[in-house]
Protein backbone atom coordinates (compact mmCIF):
# COMPACT_ATOMS: atom_id res chain seq x y z
CA UNK A 1 0.00 0.00 0.00
CA UNK A 2 2.54 2.41 1.22
CA UNK A 3 5.17 3.88 -1.61
CA UNK A 4 8.34 4.03 0.61
CA UNK A 5 9.00 2.47 4.19
CA UNK A 6 7.87 4.50 7.20
CA UNK A 7 9.64 4.15 10.43
CA UNK A 8 8.53 5.68 13.67
CA UNK A 9 10.41 8.15 15.61
CA UNK A 10 9.72 7.04 18.66
CA UNK A 11 11.11 3.76 20.52
CA UNK A 12 7.80 3.08 22.09
CA UNK A 13 6.09 4.04 18.13
CA UNK A 14 8.50 1.58 16.49
CA UNK A 15 7.92 -1.35 19.45
CA UNK A 16 4.18 -0.76 18.32
CA UNK A 17 4.78 -0.50 14.61
CA UNK A 18 6.78 -2.98 13.88
CA UNK A 19 3.98 -5.71 16.02
CA UNK A 20 0.94 -3.41 14.64
CA UNK A 21 1.83 -1.81 11.55
CA UNK A 22 -0.85 0.42 12.90
CA UNK A 23 1.31 3.90 12.59
CA UNK A 24 2.31 2.76 8.91
CA UNK A 25 -1.08 2.97 8.28
CA UNK A 26 -2.14 6.49 9.57
CA UNK A 27 1.47 7.62 7.83
CA UNK A 28 0.18 6.10 5.30
CA UNK A 29 -3.23 8.01 5.27
CA UNK A 30 -1.68 11.27 5.49
CA UNK A 31 0.86 11.11 2.67
CA UNK A 32 -1.48 9.34 -0.10
CA UNK A 33 -0.22 11.42 -3.11
CA UNK A 34 -3.30 13.16 -3.85
CA UNK A 35 -4.08 14.30 -7.51
CA UNK A 36 -4.35 18.11 -7.26
CA UNK A 37 -6.98 19.01 -9.73
CA UNK A 38 -9.31 17.30 -7.71
CA UNK A 39 -12.45 19.46 -7.49
CA UNK A 40 -15.59 19.48 -5.08
CA UNK A 41 -17.25 16.69 -6.62
CA UNK A 42 -14.37 14.53 -5.39
CA UNK A 43 -15.25 15.85 -2.06
CA UNK A 44 -18.54 13.50 -1.67
CA UNK A 45 -16.34 10.47 -0.49
CA UNK A 46 -15.90 11.65 2.61
CA UNK A 47 -19.44 13.53 3.38
CA UNK A 48 -20.62 9.70 2.71
CA UNK A 49 -18.46 8.48 5.71
CA UNK A 50 -19.74 11.37 7.53
CA UNK A 51 -23.49 10.20 6.45
CA UNK A 52 -22.44 6.46 7.50
CA UNK A 53 -21.05 6.77 11.07
CA UNK A 54 -23.78 9.22 11.97
CA UNK A 55 -26.45 6.70 10.82
CA UNK A 56 -24.57 3.89 12.76
CA UNK A 57 -24.62 6.61 16.00
CA UNK A 58 -27.98 7.98 15.79
CA UNK A 59 -29.15 4.64 15.18
CA UNK A 60 -27.50 2.64 18.38
CA UNK A 61 -29.21 5.34 20.02
CA UNK A 62 -32.92 4.80 18.88
CA UNK A 63 -32.29 0.74 19.36
CA UNK A 64 -32.26 2.14 22.80
CA UNK A 65 -35.57 3.49 22.91
CA UNK A 66 -37.02 1.34 20.48
CA UNK A 67 -39.26 -1.61 20.67
CA UNK A 68 -39.77 -3.87 17.44
CA UNK A 69 -42.99 -5.22 18.31
CA UNK A 70 -46.11 -4.62 15.83
CA UNK A 71 -47.92 -3.29 18.98
CA UNK A 72 -45.66 -1.35 20.78
CA UNK A 73 -43.67 -0.14 17.83
CA UNK A 74 -45.68 3.16 16.67
CA UNK A 75 -45.67 3.94 20.34
CA UNK A 76 -42.36 3.93 20.87
CA UNK A 77 -41.63 5.87 18.27
CA UNK A 78 -44.31 8.79 19.42
CA UNK A 79 -42.28 7.78 22.96
CA UNK A 80 -39.03 8.83 21.57
CA UNK A 81 -40.76 11.95 19.31
CA UNK A 82 -42.29 13.00 23.12
CA UNK A 83 -40.08 12.25 25.95
CA UNK A 84 -37.22 10.94 24.85
CA UNK A 85 -34.35 13.52 25.75
CA UNK A 86 -33.70 15.16 22.81
CA UNK A 87 -35.18 12.46 20.87
CA UNK A 88 -36.84 13.92 18.29
CA UNK A 89 -33.66 15.80 17.12
CA UNK A 90 -31.80 12.12 17.06
CA UNK A 91 -34.85 10.64 15.35
CA UNK A 92 -35.46 13.54 12.57
CA UNK A 93 -31.01 13.25 12.00
CA UNK A 94 -31.50 9.91 11.46
CA UNK A 95 -34.60 9.81 8.85
CA UNK A 96 -33.37 13.15 7.11
CA UNK A 97 -29.93 11.41 7.54
CA UNK A 98 -31.24 8.41 5.04
CA UNK A 99 -32.55 10.89 2.39
CA UNK A 100 -29.17 13.15 2.39
CA UNK A 101 -27.00 9.78 2.38
CA UNK A 102 -28.78 8.69 -0.62
CA UNK A 103 -28.35 12.39 -1.95
CA UNK A 104 -24.56 12.25 -1.54
CA UNK A 105 -24.34 8.72 -3.24
CA UNK A 106 -25.97 10.00 -6.18
CA UNK A 107 -24.05 12.78 -7.01
CA UNK A 108 -20.79 10.38 -5.85
CA UNK A 109 -22.03 7.44 -8.72
CA UNK A 110 -23.12 10.24 -11.46
CA UNK A 111 -19.54 11.80 -10.56
CA UNK A 112 -17.97 8.74 -11.69
CA UNK A 113 -20.21 8.23 -14.51
CA UNK A 114 -19.13 11.55 -15.72
CA UNK A 115 -15.48 11.26 -14.87
CA UNK A 116 -15.27 7.80 -16.23
CA UNK A 117 -14.18 6.55 -12.22
CA UNK A 118 -15.61 2.83 -12.76
CA UNK A 119 -13.19 2.16 -15.64
CA UNK A 120 -9.51 0.41 -15.51
CA UNK A 121 -7.70 -0.24 -13.51
CA UNK A 122 -10.69 0.87 -10.45
CA UNK A 123 -13.32 -1.65 -11.67
CA UNK A 124 -13.13 -3.35 -7.90
CA UNK A 125 -13.41 -0.16 -6.52
CA UNK A 126 -16.64 0.63 -8.14
CA UNK A 127 -18.12 -3.00 -7.91
CA UNK A 128 -17.83 -2.75 -4.05
CA UNK A 129 -19.55 1.00 -4.27
CA UNK A 130 -22.41 -1.13 -5.76
CA UNK A 131 -22.92 -3.62 -3.60
CA UNK A 132 -22.87 -1.02 -0.74
CA UNK A 133 -25.31 0.76 -2.70
CA UNK A 134 -27.30 -2.07 -2.79
CA UNK A 135 -26.97 -2.41 0.99
CA UNK A 136 -28.05 0.88 1.33
CA UNK A 137 -31.52 0.46 -0.35
CA UNK A 138 -32.35 -2.10 1.53
CA UNK A 139 -31.20 -1.03 4.93
CA UNK A 140 -32.87 2.24 4.09
CA UNK A 141 -36.28 0.22 2.88
CA UNK A 142 -36.22 -2.27 5.95
CA UNK A 143 -35.19 1.23 8.42
CA UNK A 144 -38.51 2.78 6.72
CA UNK A 145 -40.63 -0.28 7.92
CA UNK A 146 -39.61 0.32 11.63
CA UNK A 147 -42.29 2.91 12.56
CA UNK A 148 -44.78 0.48 11.66
CA UNK A 149 -46.84 3.60 10.05
CA UNK A 150 -49.17 2.86 7.47
CA UNK A 151 -46.47 3.67 4.55
CA UNK A 152 -44.55 1.17 6.34
CA UNK A 153 -46.27 -1.34 6.59
CA UNK A 154 -48.04 -1.05 2.92
CA UNK A 155 -44.21 -0.73 1.54
CA UNK A 156 -43.29 -3.68 3.08
CA UNK A 157 -45.91 -5.50 1.47
CA UNK A 158 -45.59 -4.19 -1.98
CA UNK A 159 -41.21 -4.47 -2.16
CA UNK A 160 -42.12 -8.10 -0.52
CA UNK A 161 -44.43 -9.09 -2.35
CA UNK A 162 -42.19 -8.46 -5.68
CA UNK A 163 -40.62 -11.74 -4.36
CA UNK A 164 -43.93 -13.71 -5.26
CA UNK A 165 -43.31 -12.94 -9.16
CA UNK A 166 -40.30 -15.72 -9.21
CA UNK A 167 -42.31 -18.48 -10.77
CA UNK A 168 -42.71 -21.67 -8.84
CA UNK A 169 -41.32 -20.76 -5.54
CA UNK A 170 -42.73 -16.87 -5.22
CA UNK A 171 -45.36 -17.91 -2.71
CA UNK A 172 -42.90 -20.07 -0.54
CA UNK A 173 -40.37 -17.32 -1.12
CA UNK A 174 -42.46 -14.47 0.72
CA UNK A 175 -44.19 -16.62 3.41
CA UNK A 176 -40.42 -17.58 4.28
CA UNK A 177 -39.08 -13.63 4.30
CA UNK A 178 -43.10 -13.01 6.57
CA UNK A 179 -42.65 -15.53 8.84
CA UNK A 180 -45.91 -15.87 8.11
CA UNK A 181 -48.67 -15.55 5.39
CA UNK A 182 -48.99 -11.72 5.72
CA UNK A 183 -46.33 -8.79 6.81
CA UNK A 184 -46.44 -8.85 10.73
CA UNK A 185 -45.17 -9.13 14.21
CA UNK A 186 -42.29 -12.10 12.62
CA UNK A 187 -41.06 -9.58 9.69
CA UNK A 188 -41.10 -6.33 11.61
CA UNK A 189 -39.06 -8.29 14.41
CA UNK A 190 -36.51 -9.48 11.20
CA UNK A 191 -36.59 -6.15 9.63
CA UNK A 192 -35.14 -4.74 13.08
CA UNK A 193 -32.50 -7.30 13.28
CA UNK A 194 -31.22 -6.96 10.06
CA UNK A 195 -31.57 -3.24 9.86
CA UNK A 196 -29.15 -3.25 12.72
CA UNK A 197 -26.61 -5.84 10.78
CA UNK A 198 -26.27 -4.31 7.21
CA UNK A 199 -24.93 -0.62 8.33
CA UNK A 200 -21.66 -2.82 9.76
CA UNK A 201 -21.67 -4.69 6.71
CA UNK A 202 -21.70 -1.47 4.41
CA UNK A 203 -18.64 0.01 6.83
CA UNK A 204 -16.81 -3.25 5.99
CA UNK A 205 -17.63 -2.49 2.31
CA UNK A 206 -16.77 0.93 2.79
CA UNK A 207 -12.72 -0.53 4.25
CA UNK A 208 -12.53 -2.31 1.19
CA UNK A 209 -13.58 0.40 -1.29
CA UNK A 210 -10.74 2.54 0.43
CA UNK A 211 -8.35 0.03 0.13
CA UNK A 212 -9.21 -0.67 -3.28
CA UNK A 213 -9.27 2.61 -4.08
CA UNK A 214 -5.60 3.04 -2.06
CA UNK A 215 -3.92 0.57 -4.65
CA UNK A 216 -4.41 2.68 -7.89
CA UNK A 217 -5.24 6.16 -6.11
CA UNK A 218 -7.59 9.00 -7.21
CA UNK A 219 -9.47 9.21 -10.54
CA UNK A 220 -9.29 12.95 -11.74
CA UNK A 221 -11.13 15.30 -13.53
CA UNK A 222 -8.36 14.74 -16.83
CA UNK A 223 -8.75 11.15 -15.94
CA UNK A 224 -5.21 10.35 -16.85
CA UNK A 225 -3.11 8.27 -15.25
CA UNK A 226 -0.66 10.40 -13.05
CA UNK A 227 2.99 9.97 -11.44
CA UNK A 228 3.22 9.60 -7.59
CA UNK A 229 4.09 11.41 -6.02
CA UNK A 230 4.91 14.08 -8.68
CA UNK A 231 4.32 17.55 -9.09
CA UNK A 232 0.48 16.79 -10.10
CA UNK A 233 0.14 15.13 -6.67
CA UNK A 234 -0.55 16.67 -3.32
CA UNK A 235 -0.58 14.13 0.56
CA UNK A 236 -3.90 13.94 1.47
CA UNK A 237 -3.46 15.87 4.62
CA UNK A 238 -3.62 18.85 5.05
CA UNK A 239 -4.77 19.65 1.50
CA UNK A 240 -7.48 17.29 0.83
CA UNK A 241 -8.01 17.00 4.60
CA UNK A 242 -9.72 20.59 4.84
CA UNK A 243 -10.76 20.83 1.31
CA UNK A 244 -13.16 18.02 2.43
CA UNK A 245 -14.04 19.25 6.58
CA UNK A 246 -14.95 22.63 4.15
CA UNK A 247 -17.43 20.49 2.01
CA UNK A 248 -18.63 18.65 4.62
CA UNK A 249 -19.92 21.81 6.44
CA UNK A 250 -21.60 23.26 3.27
CA UNK A 251 -23.51 19.66 3.20
CA UNK A 252 -24.29 20.18 6.54
CA UNK A 253 -25.88 23.07 6.19
CA UNK A 254 -28.55 21.61 4.01
CA UNK A 255 -28.82 18.50 6.46
CA UNK A 256 -29.64 20.64 9.05
CA UNK A 257 -31.54 22.89 6.76
CA UNK A 258 -33.90 19.26 6.79
CA UNK A 259 -33.65 18.38 10.34
CA UNK A 260 -34.48 21.50 11.61
CA UNK A 261 -36.95 23.81 9.27
CA UNK A 262 -38.60 20.69 7.21
CA UNK A 263 -38.07 17.51 8.73
CA UNK A 264 -41.15 16.18 7.17
CA UNK A 265 -41.07 17.40 3.74
CA UNK A 266 -38.89 13.87 2.38
CA UNK A 267 -41.30 11.54 3.95
CA UNK A 268 -45.02 10.82 3.73
CA UNK A 269 -47.77 11.95 6.46
CA UNK A 270 -49.29 8.56 6.33
CA UNK A 271 -46.51 6.82 8.23
CA UNK A 272 -48.04 9.13 11.01
CA UNK A 273 -51.30 6.66 11.17
CA UNK A 274 -50.48 3.30 13.05
CA UNK A 275 -50.36 0.21 10.38
CA UNK A 276 -53.78 -0.98 9.54
CA UNK A 277 -53.46 -4.33 7.47
CA UNK A 278 -57.38 -4.02 6.57
CA UNK A 279 -56.61 -0.69 4.60
CA UNK A 280 -54.40 0.12 2.52
CA UNK A 281 -53.44 4.35 1.78
CA UNK A 282 -54.50 5.33 -1.59
CA UNK A 283 -51.22 6.28 -2.85
CA UNK A 284 -48.37 3.87 -2.01
CA UNK A 285 -44.72 5.80 -2.77
CA UNK A 286 -41.45 4.32 -1.70
CA UNK A 287 -39.03 7.22 -0.50
CA UNK A 288 -37.65 9.39 -2.95
CA UNK A 289 -34.75 7.60 -3.81
CA UNK A 290 -36.04 4.49 -4.68
CA UNK A 291 -38.36 6.43 -7.09
CA UNK A 292 -36.63 5.79 -10.54
CA UNK A 293 -36.29 1.66 -9.65
CA UNK A 294 -40.11 2.10 -8.80
CA UNK A 295 -41.08 3.50 -11.84
CA UNK A 296 -39.12 0.94 -14.19
CA UNK A 297 -41.21 -1.80 -12.32
CA UNK A 298 -44.53 -0.03 -13.09
CA UNK A 299 -43.48 0.39 -16.60
CA UNK A 300 -43.49 -2.97 -17.23
CA UNK A 301 -47.07 -4.29 -17.63
CA UNK A 302 -46.01 -7.79 -16.44
CA UNK A 303 -45.32 -8.73 -12.96
CA UNK A 304 -42.22 -11.21 -13.56
CA UNK A 305 -40.67 -8.86 -16.11
CA UNK A 306 -41.14 -5.77 -13.97
CA UNK A 307 -39.59 -7.15 -11.05
CA UNK A 308 -37.04 -8.33 -13.55
CA UNK A 309 -35.96 -5.21 -15.11
CA UNK A 310 -36.45 -3.42 -11.74
CA UNK A 311 -33.10 -5.87 -10.51
CA UNK A 312 -31.17 -5.28 -14.30
CA UNK A 313 -31.53 -1.18 -13.87
CA UNK A 314 -29.28 -1.61 -10.83
CA UNK A 315 -26.92 -4.50 -12.09
CA UNK A 316 -26.67 -2.84 -15.71
CA UNK A 317 -24.66 -0.56 -13.56
CA UNK A 318 -22.21 -3.68 -12.33
CA UNK A 319 -20.82 -4.35 -15.46
CA UNK A 320 -21.11 -1.03 -16.70
CA UNK A 321 -16.88 -1.20 -16.72
CA UNK A 322 -17.47 -3.53 -19.49
CA UNK A 323 -19.93 -2.16 -21.33
CA UNK A 324 -18.43 1.31 -21.74
CA UNK A 325 -15.23 0.42 -23.75
CA UNK A 326 -13.99 3.94 -24.66
CA UNK A 327 -10.04 4.44 -23.36
CA UNK A 328 -10.40 7.81 -22.70
CA UNK A 329 -12.11 8.03 -18.92
CA UNK A 330 -12.87 11.86 -18.66
CA UNK A 331 -16.37 13.31 -20.30
CA UNK A 332 -14.10 16.58 -21.04
CA UNK A 333 -12.40 14.69 -23.51
CA UNK A 334 -15.46 12.52 -24.89
CA UNK A 335 -17.69 15.41 -26.61
CA UNK A 336 -20.34 12.99 -27.56
CA UNK A 337 -20.78 11.05 -24.01
CA UNK A 338 -20.86 14.16 -22.40
CA UNK A 339 -24.09 15.32 -24.21
CA UNK A 340 -25.16 11.83 -23.55
CA UNK A 341 -24.34 11.95 -19.86
CA UNK A 342 -26.72 14.80 -19.43
CA UNK A 343 -29.66 12.89 -21.26
CA UNK A 344 -29.21 9.93 -18.72
CA UNK A 345 -29.10 12.31 -15.37
CA UNK A 346 -32.23 14.40 -16.94
CA UNK A 347 -33.78 10.12 -17.50
CA UNK A 348 -33.26 9.15 -14.08
CA UNK A 349 -34.56 12.88 -12.96
CA UNK A 350 -37.56 11.65 -15.59
CA UNK A 351 -37.81 8.52 -13.86
CA UNK A 352 -38.04 9.62 -10.21
CA UNK A 353 -40.58 11.97 -10.99
CA UNK A 354 -42.90 9.39 -12.50
CA UNK A 355 -42.13 7.14 -10.39
CA UNK A 356 -43.86 9.40 -7.34
CA UNK A 357 -46.99 10.21 -9.94
CA UNK A 358 -50.04 7.65 -10.04
CA UNK A 359 -49.28 4.82 -12.81
CA UNK A 360 -51.47 5.71 -15.59
CA UNK A 361 -52.14 7.72 -18.72
CA UNK A 362 -49.49 10.30 -19.70
CA UNK A 363 -47.32 9.07 -16.42
CA UNK A 364 -47.07 5.62 -17.82
CA UNK A 365 -46.32 6.30 -21.42
CA UNK A 366 -43.17 8.65 -20.17
CA UNK A 367 -42.14 5.88 -17.62
CA UNK A 368 -41.99 3.37 -20.51
CA UNK A 369 -39.73 5.74 -22.77
CA UNK A 370 -37.27 7.09 -19.75
CA UNK A 371 -36.91 3.09 -19.30
CA UNK A 372 -36.32 2.35 -22.76
CA UNK A 373 -33.92 4.95 -22.91
CA UNK A 374 -32.16 3.85 -19.57
CA UNK A 375 -31.19 0.84 -21.14
CA UNK A 376 -30.50 1.79 -24.19
CA UNK A 377 -27.69 4.35 -22.65
CA UNK A 378 -26.19 1.47 -20.88
CA UNK A 379 -26.47 -1.41 -23.47
CA UNK A 380 -26.77 0.12 -26.97
CA UNK A 381 -25.47 3.59 -26.79
CA UNK A 382 -22.08 3.11 -24.65
CA UNK A 383 -20.56 0.07 -26.36
CA UNK A 384 -21.07 2.35 -29.65
CA UNK A 385 -19.69 5.46 -28.41
CA UNK A 386 -16.64 3.65 -26.97
CA UNK A 387 -16.16 2.51 -30.96
CA UNK A 388 -17.06 5.22 -32.73
CA UNK A 389 -16.52 8.37 -30.64
CA UNK A 390 -13.65 10.71 -31.89
CA UNK A 391 -12.13 12.04 -28.66
CA UNK A 392 -10.29 15.21 -28.02
CA UNK A 393 -6.35 14.85 -27.41
CA UNK A 394 -5.59 14.05 -23.71
CA UNK A 395 -2.91 15.42 -21.96
CA UNK A 396 0.13 13.59 -20.70
CA UNK A 397 0.24 14.95 -17.04
CA UNK A 398 -1.59 17.54 -15.31
CA UNK A 399 0.86 20.13 -15.24
CA UNK A 400 1.99 19.07 -19.04
CA UNK A 401 -0.36 22.11 -20.67
CA UNK A 402 1.15 24.36 -18.47
CA UNK A 403 4.89 23.44 -17.95
CA UNK A 404 5.32 20.96 -19.92
CA UNK A 405 6.12 19.26 -16.80
CA UNK A 406 5.53 15.60 -15.08
CA UNK A 407 5.26 13.19 -18.41
CA UNK A 408 3.86 10.31 -17.63
CA UNK A 409 5.81 7.36 -19.55
CA UNK A 410 2.50 4.82 -18.95
CA UNK A 411 0.31 7.95 -20.15
CA UNK A 412 2.42 8.50 -23.53
CA UNK A 413 2.78 4.89 -24.36
CA UNK A 414 -1.36 4.46 -23.63
CA UNK A 415 -1.82 7.57 -25.59
CA UNK A 416 -0.62 6.25 -28.69
CA UNK A 417 -2.75 3.05 -28.48
CA UNK A 418 -5.78 5.60 -28.22
CA UNK B 1 5.29 43.19 11.10
CA UNK B 2 7.64 42.86 13.49
CA UNK B 3 9.99 39.94 12.20
CA UNK B 4 9.90 38.43 15.82
CA UNK B 5 6.64 38.54 17.08
CA UNK B 6 5.21 35.27 19.12
CA UNK B 7 1.71 34.95 17.94
CA UNK B 8 0.37 36.46 14.78
CA UNK B 9 -2.98 36.44 13.41
CA UNK B 10 -2.64 33.38 11.75
CA UNK B 11 -1.89 31.53 15.00
CA UNK B 12 -5.38 33.77 16.23
CA UNK B 13 -6.83 32.92 13.32
CA UNK B 14 -5.87 28.96 14.04
CA UNK B 15 -7.13 28.91 17.86
CA UNK B 16 -10.23 30.84 17.44
CA UNK B 17 -11.09 27.95 14.64
CA UNK B 18 -10.33 25.24 16.98
CA UNK B 19 -12.44 27.11 19.97
CA UNK B 20 -15.31 27.19 17.72
CA UNK B 21 -14.97 23.92 16.14
CA UNK B 22 -15.19 22.69 20.02
CA UNK B 23 -17.95 24.32 21.15
CA UNK B 24 -20.25 22.90 17.53
CA UNK B 25 -19.06 19.29 18.39
CA UNK B 26 -19.61 19.59 22.29
CA UNK B 27 -23.48 21.01 20.99
CA UNK B 28 -23.64 18.46 18.60
CA UNK B 29 -22.59 15.43 20.88
CA UNK B 30 -24.34 16.66 24.42
CA UNK B 31 -28.04 15.62 22.90
CA UNK B 32 -26.45 12.25 22.51
CA UNK B 33 -25.45 11.41 25.51
CA UNK B 34 -28.48 13.51 27.59
CA UNK B 35 -30.98 11.05 25.47
CA UNK B 36 -29.20 8.47 28.29
CA UNK B 37 -30.81 10.63 31.17
CA UNK B 38 -34.19 9.74 32.95
CA UNK B 39 -36.66 11.34 29.90
CA UNK B 40 -40.03 12.81 30.41
CA UNK B 41 -42.45 9.83 31.08
CA UNK B 42 -39.95 8.49 34.00
CA UNK B 43 -40.01 11.99 35.21
CA UNK B 44 -43.43 11.76 35.43
CA UNK B 45 -43.68 8.70 37.88
CA UNK B 46 -42.10 11.34 40.58
CA UNK B 47 -45.03 10.95 42.88
CA UNK B 48 -47.04 7.76 44.72
CA UNK B 49 -50.08 8.01 46.75
CA UNK B 50 -49.95 5.50 48.83
CA UNK B 51 -53.19 4.09 50.64
CA UNK B 52 -52.77 3.04 54.48
CA UNK B 53 -55.89 2.48 56.43
CA UNK B 54 -55.26 -0.93 56.57
CA UNK B 55 -51.99 -1.26 58.00
CA UNK B 56 -52.08 -2.23 61.64
CA UNK B 57 -50.19 -1.31 64.59
CA UNK B 58 -46.51 -3.67 63.77
CA UNK B 59 -47.43 -4.19 60.57
CA UNK B 60 -45.49 -2.91 57.31
CA UNK B 61 -46.31 -2.55 53.73
CA UNK B 62 -43.92 -1.96 50.75
CA UNK B 63 -44.65 -0.16 47.70
CA UNK B 64 -42.59 1.05 44.40
CA UNK B 65 -41.90 4.34 44.01
CA UNK B 66 -39.34 5.45 41.13
CA UNK B 67 -38.65 1.35 40.42
CA UNK B 68 -37.77 1.47 44.20
CA UNK B 69 -39.20 -0.01 47.16
CA UNK B 70 -40.42 1.77 49.67
CA UNK B 71 -40.69 0.58 53.72
CA UNK B 72 -44.04 1.74 55.40
CA UNK B 73 -43.79 0.90 58.56
CA UNK B 74 -46.85 1.55 61.40
CA UNK B 75 -44.50 0.59 64.57
CA UNK B 76 -45.93 -0.35 68.33
CA UNK B 77 -44.98 1.83 71.28
CA UNK B 78 -42.57 -0.31 72.05
CA UNK B 79 -40.33 0.45 68.68
CA UNK B 80 -40.56 3.60 69.25
CA UNK B 81 -39.39 3.84 72.47
CA UNK B 82 -37.03 1.33 71.67
CA UNK B 83 -35.63 3.92 68.69
CA UNK B 84 -36.04 6.84 70.79
CA UNK B 85 -33.85 5.28 73.34
CA UNK B 86 -30.42 5.45 71.83
CA UNK B 87 -27.72 7.88 72.47
CA UNK B 88 -26.59 9.74 69.30
CA UNK B 89 -22.81 8.81 70.10
CA UNK B 90 -23.97 5.04 69.51
CA UNK B 91 -24.75 5.93 66.16
CA UNK B 92 -22.45 5.36 63.19
CA UNK B 93 -24.44 7.92 61.22
CA UNK B 94 -25.90 10.21 63.90
CA UNK B 95 -29.71 11.24 63.36
CA UNK B 96 -32.47 11.54 65.62
CA UNK B 97 -35.64 9.38 65.63
CA UNK B 98 -37.70 12.65 65.32
CA UNK B 99 -36.03 13.79 62.47
CA UNK B 100 -36.42 10.72 60.51
CA UNK B 101 -40.05 10.08 61.83
CA UNK B 102 -42.34 13.16 61.52
CA UNK B 103 -45.08 11.35 63.07
CA UNK B 104 -43.65 8.81 65.62
CA UNK B 105 -46.30 6.13 64.52
CA UNK B 106 -44.94 5.75 61.07
CA UNK B 107 -41.58 5.32 59.76
CA UNK B 108 -41.79 5.78 55.93
CA UNK B 109 -37.63 5.11 54.13
CA UNK B 110 -36.60 3.45 51.02
CA UNK B 111 -36.38 -0.19 51.46
CA UNK B 112 -32.63 0.26 50.00
CA UNK B 113 -29.65 -1.22 51.83
CA UNK B 114 -27.26 1.92 51.71
CA UNK B 115 -23.83 -0.69 51.08
CA UNK B 116 -24.51 -1.93 47.80
CA UNK B 117 -28.45 -1.62 47.59
CA UNK B 118 -30.09 -5.17 47.88
CA UNK B 119 -33.43 -4.81 49.70
CA UNK B 120 -33.19 -5.46 53.93
CA UNK B 121 -35.61 -7.79 55.43
CA UNK B 122 -37.77 -6.59 58.03
CA UNK B 123 -38.14 -7.84 62.01
CA UNK B 124 -34.55 -9.15 61.59
CA UNK B 125 -31.03 -8.65 62.86
CA UNK B 126 -29.72 -7.77 66.23
CA UNK B 127 -31.22 -4.46 66.96
CA UNK B 128 -35.57 -5.50 66.03
CA UNK B 129 -35.25 -3.96 62.84
CA UNK B 130 -33.90 -4.44 59.23
CA UNK B 131 -30.88 -7.06 58.47
CA UNK B 132 -29.73 -6.50 55.06
CA UNK B 133 -28.90 -10.68 53.49
CA UNK B 134 -26.57 -9.41 51.10
CA UNK B 135 -23.66 -8.38 53.26
CA UNK B 136 -24.77 -8.69 56.49
CA UNK B 137 -25.74 -4.86 57.78
CA UNK B 138 -27.93 -4.62 61.00
CA UNK B 139 -30.50 -1.52 60.85
CA UNK B 140 -32.59 -0.01 64.67
CA UNK B 141 -36.23 0.21 64.75
CA UNK B 142 -35.72 3.81 62.97
CA UNK B 143 -34.04 2.28 60.13
CA UNK B 144 -30.41 3.25 61.36
CA UNK B 145 -27.73 1.90 60.30
CA UNK B 146 -25.99 0.31 63.41
CA UNK B 147 -23.76 -2.68 62.10
CA UNK B 148 -21.94 -3.58 59.26
CA UNK B 149 -20.92 -2.35 56.17
CA UNK B 150 -23.17 -0.22 55.13
CA UNK B 151 -22.09 3.97 55.63
CA UNK B 152 -25.51 5.66 56.29
CA UNK B 153 -28.53 4.89 57.47
CA UNK B 154 -31.61 3.68 55.16
CA UNK B 155 -32.50 7.33 53.17
CA UNK B 156 -36.07 9.08 54.19
CA UNK B 157 -38.01 10.43 50.78
CA UNK B 158 -39.34 13.44 50.89
CA UNK B 159 -43.30 12.36 51.78
CA UNK B 160 -46.48 14.21 53.09
CA UNK B 161 -49.71 12.88 54.55
CA UNK B 162 -52.43 13.83 52.18
CA UNK B 163 -54.98 13.15 54.90
CA UNK B 164 -55.21 10.69 57.84
CA UNK B 165 -55.05 7.63 55.39
CA UNK B 166 -52.84 9.07 52.00
CA UNK B 167 -48.89 9.29 52.10
CA UNK B 168 -47.98 10.74 48.90
CA UNK B 169 -43.87 10.36 48.54
CA UNK B 170 -42.50 11.95 46.27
Amino acid sequence: MSDHEYTPKSKLGKWFNDRLPLLTLSNHLQEYPTPKNLNYWWTFGGILTFCLITQIITGLILAMHYIASADLAFGSVEHIMRDVNYGWLIRYVHANGASMFFLAVYIHIFRSLYYGSYKSPREVIWIIGMIIYFLMMATAFMGYVLPWGQMSFWGATVITNLFSAIPLVGESITNWLWGGYAVDNPTLIRFYSLHYLFPFLIFGLVILHIWALHVPGNNNPIGIDIKKPSKDTVPFHPYIVVKDLFALLIFLIVFAFFVFYSPNILGHADNYIEANPLVTPAHIVPEWYLLPFYAILRSIPDKLFGVIAMFAAIFVLVILPWLDTSKVRSAIFRPLYKQFYWFLVADVLILGYVGAMPAEGLYLLVARVATAYYFLHFLVILPVLGAKEKTLDVPLSLTEPVFGGSPNEAMLKKKKEI
Amino acid sequence: MEEDKKTNRRDFIFSASYALGAVGVGAAVWPLIDQMNPDASVKALASTEVDVSGVEKGQSITVLWRGKPVFIRRRTEEEIAKAKDVKLEDLPHPETDEERAKNPEWLVMLGVCTHLGCVPLGDKGEYGGWFCPCHGSHYDTSGRIRKGPAPTNMEVPKYEFVNANTIKIG
